[in-house]
């Protein structure tokens, strides 16, 4: 991507002589609801709303945050990994004697020592430490060796040999579909099928019939990769009493800690885990990693701390990134516009593990009801595995793919309806506090309120179509998940919990497994317990991801967070408010209710002047109670849905984004500048406005480096670019001027009627982006990254008199299953599957090759 | 140990102190400022120049210390982002970056604060490009750089005394 030209229209918003009108013009909007109001009051709020730094600031503007490659333990060893070289073999032998002999060698690992596997998922533990007998992809460890330092360590792992015995390698969905041996993994529900689902909620194909119009598409999602700038890091210590510490850079030490009791076979009493600030994460985190098992068996071994830090390459062979999908779309409309129904296929290329695959692949199928509301729904999805390291979850997880197709398909249908795309968009509105045709249910929704929020505020109306040759707009929505529904290992137990220490100094301590990968969690921690408590949030400390000191929070990721441990966060508040309201109403003589928090003391509410401080208050309590500490917890409310398949998708409230972007797409050179980025994010309320603004921000940053660069791509199975040189990713001189608008609609879920900001936002982006190169140039690229390269190729096509278009030809046959037949709400159903009605069956969709 | 490898005496002056340390001659002013001289603020991100992480001053101009030889660097003045404060007080950059949040999860923000302050040195009024020009080399993932270009010209308003109180600004923005 090339700068952007000079007459580039610059929003006054990052002009920095209004670097405060930023802030003011994008105060947040209210869009009435006609939802419960959130349970905690947003009235008279201090704290939540305004645009205050960051607890964590300082240390990381200072260079003093402690990152998990920042420790070093008296005696500490350093580890490195050997890793396969090729993409799919059989190990006939390990000679580890060459490193054995090495001076400075204090341990070496294979795979036989550690035979039991985990997995992030308890339905998919396929995972080995080291792999113990077959390698399947490049860069799968197979063993780890443990020495005095780092170019030991390095020298002994070069003097490892392995050998290996070939198996064919399976590196492309089709080639997964069609082989039956080898197969990559002995599960799933095909040789190299993963996972299969299918759903049907209403007759999709008689409401496709009598649309007026059925749009139709193939589209393609490339592979990207988080490419967080710290390198996986991590370092165990195995104490001579037994006891086990692994520091790491992990978003989950939740479910680190469960992997490592299981492999290690200690018990989970014996084990903390404590999880370093993350040097950025996107879900590059999230699952428990080969090396921080290694370490942990390395330092049990040598009776040393064990510290590993992965190289670059290696962080790319970790991946866990965005699956490439390949997507078909039915979508009928009526001729006013209205969505009638929907049919959905997609298609995963898993790589060679499950990681959080199963889930990524509903999650391919389960918001489309979410952001539009549509009648009749069928998903039908697939997951493959190929000889490559494994997708998983990176920011949207598995979200942004059918977003990308489906926002494609909106804007390709309102051009043949004749309808202005946001006006088709605003006819498909889901109703506030309703329930989706798959039985999720949504609170508040603020996207009538972005859509013509980035539509006025970006000129939409005199600039779609209006443009010259080259220059165009385009426009997308979505909306994301608040935190998971259910949590991974499903029971009835809180999905986070908060605990509060009182000390008479007038600290407050707030205990959560939290983890803050740069989204801010610490800071949102310490603000709501300033806010319940009416004191600074500087009065409070935070303590977080830690698995021994800390209660558990499952982990950064689903953008759960802010609305989990906040609501958790509230209760503890709340509940060490009543020890101090009692204590301090009885000193001051009133009764119970009049007594108000803020500014650091308690107070009459009638007579401000008669009160106590904070650490008076503390006392007091103290004095009449004992030591003050508090707990409070969250678990979201349970979903409708009852089929099987139900669990992923419902969340306790949904995220709602608008954008609008511009770009320059130059037909000789077919290179795709962004202009400008206009975006509306519904988040119910900010918590921060600075931060949330940040977090959208982030979130497109990263939409345009999937939408216009980032791939992660394979030749022969061999990672064709594991560097970030080669891997191409917006510098900042690729970024365009963003003009971020903040909706608010309170939610009754969320903490002071918060939801998410940081995936979301990421959603709408790349199918903008190639909306906007349709309204630039007239061909439509239906696959992304949207290189020169293919906008080339899509101009030639059309010159050549073909379809002005580049994408996918077809769609391969796939064994999906009969779907689970689920009526929607509407259709008189009641949440769980039922027998299909006897109706005409449906004719078959195999057809190879049909697009549009 | 490998074979055939001494550690030689090295002298470094880093923020203003001289350093003696021992370490490989194949280590790299990266490896020896964290590993050897405990000054883990200077961060690494590929060790391989791409990514800009590890960029730090050297006479004051920025460099990445990922590609440099420590013996090259013996008479050579070094700063890091723990040099930045003076006397306690932070660096009128790093004040920016606290207020605007410029700093998400803060591991490219040791590098990009060495390059402005290099930046505004050598141009005290850097215009927008000028700022996205001298940052083309530091990657940085969370933010979309948009905060981070936002602070250094905070900072370099403030140096030159156009901007007052910040929080005052901000408290009025949040009605």
């Amino acid at each position: 991507m090339s700068r952007r030209g000079a007459e580039t229209q610059r929003s006054a918003l990052f002009n920095s002589a209004s670097l405060f009108a930023s802030l003011r013009a994008s105060a947040p909007l209210r869009e009435p609801q006609k939802t419960p109001m959130p349970k905690h009051s947003t009235k008279n709020l201090k704290i939540i709303g305004q645009p205050l730094t960051k607890v964590d600031g300082p240390a990381k503007c200072s260079g003093l945050t402690v990152f998990a490659d920042d420790l070093t333990l008296p005696g500490m060893l350093h580890a490195k990994m050997v890793r396969s070289t090729r993409p799919h073999a059989l190990i006939r032998r390990i000679d580890t004697s060459g490193a054995q002999a090495m001076q400075g060698v204090q341990a070496v690992l294979t795979g036989s020592e550690l035979p039991v596997t985990f997995g992030i998922l308890p339905v998919t533990q396929d995972e080995h430490t080291l792999a113990p007998e077959k390698v399947r992809y490049v860069g799968d460890p197979v063993a780890a060796v443990a020495a005095v330092d780092e170019e030991t360590a390095e020298e002994a792992a070069r003097r490892i040999e392995v050998e290996y015995q070939d198996l064919k390698s399976i590196f492309s969905i089709q080639e997964a579909l069609d082989t039956e041996e080898p197969r990559i993994q002995d599960y799933g529900q095909g040789p190299n099928i993963h996972k299969l689902v299918a759903f049907e909620f209403g007759d999709t194909e008689e409401a496709l019939e009598k649309s007026d119009w059925v749009q139709e598409d193939v589209t393609f999602y490339e592979g990207n990769t988080h490419l967080p700038l710290e390198q996986h890091s991590a370092l165990g210590h195995f104490q001579p009493d037994g006891r086990l510490t692994v520091w790491s850079s992990t978003q989950t030490p939740h479910y680190v800690h469960r992997a490592l009791a299981k492999v290690l076979g200690l018990p989970a009493s014996r084990i903390r885990v404590i999880a370093c600030p993350n040097g950025g994460g996107f879900g590059g985190k999230s699952d428990p990693f080969n090396h921080e098992i290694a370490i942990a068996k390395l330092s049990m071994k040598t009776g040393r701390p064990v510290k590993i830090t992965l190289t670059r390459e290696e962080v790319f062979y970790c991946h866990r990134g965005r699956h490439p999908v390949l997507m078909r779309s039915r979508m009928g409309f009526t001729k006013e516009g209205k969505i009638t129904g929907l049919q959905f296929r997609s298609l995963l290329d898993g790589g060679a593990f499950g990681s959080y695959g199963v889930a990524s692949t509903f999650y391919t199928g389960a918001l489309q009801t979410v952001t539009y509301h549509i009648p009749r729904y069928k998903f039908e999805g697939c997951r493959v595995f190929t000889n490559k390291p494994p997708c998983g979850p990176k920011r949207g997880h598995g979200t942004p793919q059918p977003r990308f197709a489906l926002e494609i398909a909106v804007d390709k249908a309102a051009e043949q309806l004749g309808m202005d795309p946001a006006e088709l968009r605003l006819q498909n509105l889901v109703e506030p506090d309703s329930l989706t045709a798959n039985w999720l249910r949504v609170r508040s929704i603020g996207l009538k309120s972005c859509i013509e929020k980035v539509v006025d505020a970006s000129g939409w109306k005199e600039k779609f179509r209006q443009l010259p040759q080259g220059r165009g707009v385009g426009l997308a929505c979505s909306s994301y998940l608040t935190g998971a529904g259910l949590p991974i290992y499903w029971n009835s137990m809180p999905q986070s919990a908060v605990q509060l220490k009182l000390d008479r100094s007038g600290l407050v301590t707030a205990f959560c497994g939290s983890t803050d990968i740069g989204q801010g969690s610490d800071s949102v921690l310490a603000y709501v317990v300033a806010e319940e408590l009416g004191i600074d949030p500087d009065q409070v400390q935070v303590i977080t991801g830690d698995t021994s000191l800390t209660p558990v929070d499952l982990g950064s990721y689903s953008s759960r967070v802010t609305l989990m441990t906040g609501n958790a966060a509230i209760q503890a508040a709340q509940r060490a408010r009543e020890f101090l309201d009692a204590a301090a109403a009885e000193k001051l003589e009133i009764p119970l209710q009049r007594l108000t928090a803020a500014q650091g003391r308690l107070f009459d509410a009638q007579d401000p002047e008669h009160g106590v401080d904070f650490a008076e208050a503390i006392e007091l309590a103290e004095a009449k109670f004992g030591a003050i500490g508090t707990v409070g917890s969250y678990k979201p409310p349970r979903s409708p849905g009852r089929y099987k398949g139900a669990g992923v998708g419902p969340s306790p409230t949904y995220s709602y984004s608008a954008c609008v972007i511009e770009v320059e797409a130059d037909p000789q050179s077919g290179i795709v500048t962004p202009v400008k980025t206009w975006i509306a994010h519904d988040l119910g309320q900010a918590v921060n406005p600075l931060l949330a603004i940040g977090q959208v921000e982030g979130s497109i940053y990263m939409g345009l480096g999937e939408a216009l660069m980032e791939e992660q791509v394979f030749r022969r199975g061999v990672h064709k670019i594991p560097n970030m040189l080669d891997y191409k990713s917006p510098t900042s001189m690729d970024m365009c001027p963003v003009e971020t608008f903040l909706i608010e609609t309170p939610d009754a879920e969320g903490p002071y009627g918060a939801k998410e900001c940081g995936q979301g936002p990421l959603l709408p982006v790349p199918p903008a982006v190639v909306n906007a190169v349709y309204d630039a140039l007239g061909v439509r690229i239906d696959e992304i990254p949207v290189t020169p390269e293919r906008v080339l190729k899509a101009l030639q096509a059309a010159q050549k008199g073909q379809a002005a278009r580049l994408g996918p030809k077809g769609f391969p046959t796939v064994p999906y299953p009969e779907p689970l037949w689920v009526p929607p709400p509407w259709e008189g159903g009641d949440g769980r599957a039922q027998k299909r009605p006897a109706r005409k069956r449906e004719p078959a969709l195999q057809a190879q090759g049909g697009h549009e | 140990m490998p074979e055939g490898r001494e550690k030689v005496l090295l002298r470094l002056r880093v923020n203003g102190t001289e350093h003696q340390t021992a370490a490989f001659p194949s280590r790299t002013l990266l490896e020896v400022l964290r590993e050897d001289l405990g000054l883990t603020g200077t961060k690494h991100g590929c060790e391989v120049g791409e990514c800009g992480t590890c960029a730090v001053l050297v006479d004051g101009r920025p460099a990445l210390s990922c590609l440099l030889l420590p013996l090259e660097m013996q008479d050579r003045e070094i700063t890091t982002v723990e040099g930045l404060a003076h006397n306690g007080n932070p660096h009128p950059l790093q004040d920016a970056f606290v207020e605007l949040s410029a700093a998400q999860c803060g591991y490219c923000t040791p590098g990009i604060l060495l390059v402005a302050k290099a930046l505004l040195e050598e141009n005290p009024h850097p215009s927008r490009e000028e700022i996205e020009e001298a940052l083309g080399g530091n990657l940085c993932r969370c933010t979309g750089y948009l905060k981070i270009f936002e602070a250094i010209e905070l900072a370099a308003e403030r140096k030159a005394g156009n901007v007052t109180q910040r929080r005052r600004d901000a408290e009025e923005c949040a009605v």
